[in-house]
């Protein structure tokens, strides 16, 4: 018998990757209450980042995509809610909304409803425009891209609409990339890796346009050209909004609940009390990081902060407030046949330094140093580096000692 | 009864991640593949291993009971 005050129904909201980790450590820690998973889509967990990779390619299919594959789903034991979007929540009464009209009661409840992707306004009613964040839009644009060759324009060099910029080019289509920024990812992974991302897909035969807006999108019942501010008019069959996404938590309005670009969360995952928060839907302190409030929308960070904000909550008032969720984010992604990976945190201000090979050789390592330690790496091609270095960051070391070490 | 570290070579793309949490275990080298150090490492390690499990981006790792 579990404690009185520890939770015994639990809710998870959010039925993808953050989610499904939570679901996953909080049986393993043990819990064997009641579990119930609310997702807005019809579908058990599946993964994301294939859809604008192999599966895009037509490289995998949907089987490959099952998060469930290894997991024995029936031992899990959920009251599975899958189609139904939580829509309202009642922090004092801890009552869950849902769409179908039907009310949970719990007294543990985990938020990942993660984020949803900014579609072009205005294109609605427009065929051959997409957007990438769900299977479906992955199946629409597959289908619609294997109808032959095809001008395809991107919106937004950002890491997914590269991606498909990079799936697109290799399939043998047109591709043209507009970015408004003059370098591509320069929040994210700084200038010289921005500059060397963009000249990768140069090398590849991408029209990348930088420091360009957008002016509109022209065609009557399908797309036919993206204008652009500086007047160019590039002709387009489809065009991919790759151009961001926002943290899907609107269903927390007024719930009382701390939102800001996402739930707020403390340093050890939890919302309110009885209430964590994980994935792409959560903003949190990092202790190893001046305790900078961040949302990271990376895969890893999902899985990790699912998991932990499971223990945090199956521990209620127990828990050590010493013991904080302080990672190092890490990401990856894909692009021609270059592994592009970032860890920790990379700003503006930070010195950066060639650490390993060569950018023009597309493999190459820059480390970020921030007050004499580095704070961040990024590399292409260069695996092994990069994990070492992920490790030497969440010991706060110096430049100094990564040279010792990575020697 | 023990249990074995199982890596599928076809799904494997060395991004390493699994060497960042056991390094003891998996190791990716300088030529860029995944050499799997101990297949069958201690009991002590089996929840790392589960954490790799988990976290390889490709899921490329399983635990074989035998
Ligand atoms: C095309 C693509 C490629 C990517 N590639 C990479 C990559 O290469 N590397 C990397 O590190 N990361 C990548 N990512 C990011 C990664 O997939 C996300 O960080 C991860 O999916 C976040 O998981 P999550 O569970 O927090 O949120 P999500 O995956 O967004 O899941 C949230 C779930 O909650 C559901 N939901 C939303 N609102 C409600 C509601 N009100 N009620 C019930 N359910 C709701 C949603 O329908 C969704 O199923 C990629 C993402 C995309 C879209
Ligand atoms: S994490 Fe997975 S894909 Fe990456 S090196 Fe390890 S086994 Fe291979």
């Amino acid at each position: 018998m579990a404690p009185a005050g520890l939770p015994r129904r639990i809710v998870v909201v959010g039925a993808s990757l953050a989610g499904w980790n939570a679901v996953r450590a909080l049986r393993a820690e043990g819990f064997d209450g009641e579990l119930t998973l609310v997702g807005e889509e019809p579908h058990l967990p599946y993964d994301r980042p294939p859809l604008s990779k192999d599966y895009l390619a037509g490289r995998v299919d949907r089987g490959r995509l099952d998060l469930t594959a290894h997991d024995d789903v029936d031992a899990l034991a959920l009251d599975r809610r899958l189609g139904i979007a939580a829509t309202g929540l009642d922090l004092g009464d801890r009552i869950l909304r849902l769409g179908d009209g039907t009310d949970l009661s719990w007294d543990g409840l985990v938020v990942a409803t993660g984020a949803r992707v900014r579609r072009l306004p205005g294109t609605e009613a427009l065929a051959g425009v997409f957007a990438l964040r769900t299977l479906e839009d992955a199946d629409a644009l597959r289908a619609d891209l294997a109808g032959g060759p095809r001008r395809v324009v991107v919106l937004g060099a950002g890491f997914i609409g590269l991606e498909v910029a990079a799936t697109a080019r290799l399939a043998g289509h047109d591709v043209t990339v507009v970015e408004a920024a003059p370098t591509p990812l320069v929040r994210s992974v700084g200038e010289l890796v921005g500059r060397t991302v963009a000249e990768l897909h140069r090398d590849h035969g991408v029209d990348v346009r930088l420091g360009v807006g957008v002016e509109g999108i022209e065609g009557e019942a399908r797309v036919t050209a993206v204008r652009l501010a500086d007047g160019t008019r590039l002709p387009a069959d489809v065009v991919v909004a790759g151009i961001g996404v926002v943290p899907a938590v609107d269903w927390l309005d007024g719930s009382g609940l701390a939102v800001d670009n996402g739930v707020r969360c403390d340093g050890t995952c939890l919302a309110a009390p009885g209430v964590v928060a994980a994935g792409d839907a959560a903003t949190f302190p990092n202790a190893l990081f001046d305790d900078e409030v961040m949302r990271v929308e990376h895969w890893d960070h999902a899985i990790a902060m699912g998991a932990f904000a499971a223990r945090r909550l199956l521990a209620g008032d127990g828990w050590d407030p010493a013991e904080r969720f302080a990672p190092v984010p890490f990401f990856w992604s894909d692009q021609y046949d270059r592994k592009l990976q970032s860890v920790g945190r990379i700003g503006p201000g930070d010195e950066v330094e060639l650490f390993d090979g060569d950018p023009a050789e597309r493999r190459f390592v820059t480390v970020h140093v921030r007050d004499g330690r580095v704070v961040g790496a990024f590399g292409m091609n260069r695996p092994r580096h990069v994990m070492r270095l992920r490790g030497l960051i969440a010991e706060r070391a110096d430049l100094d000692r990564v040279r010792t070490e990575l020697a | 009864m023990g249990w074995r570290v199982v890596v599928d070579m076809d799904l494997c793309e060395s991004n390493a991640v699994c060497m960042g949490i056991l390094p003891d275990v998996f190791e990716v080298r300088d030529d860029d593949l995944l050499y799997v150090l101990e297949e069958r490492p201690a009991d002590a390690d089996r929840a790392k291993v589960a954490e790799a499990v988990a976290r390889c981006p490709k899921q490329a790792i399983r635990i074989a009971e035998d």
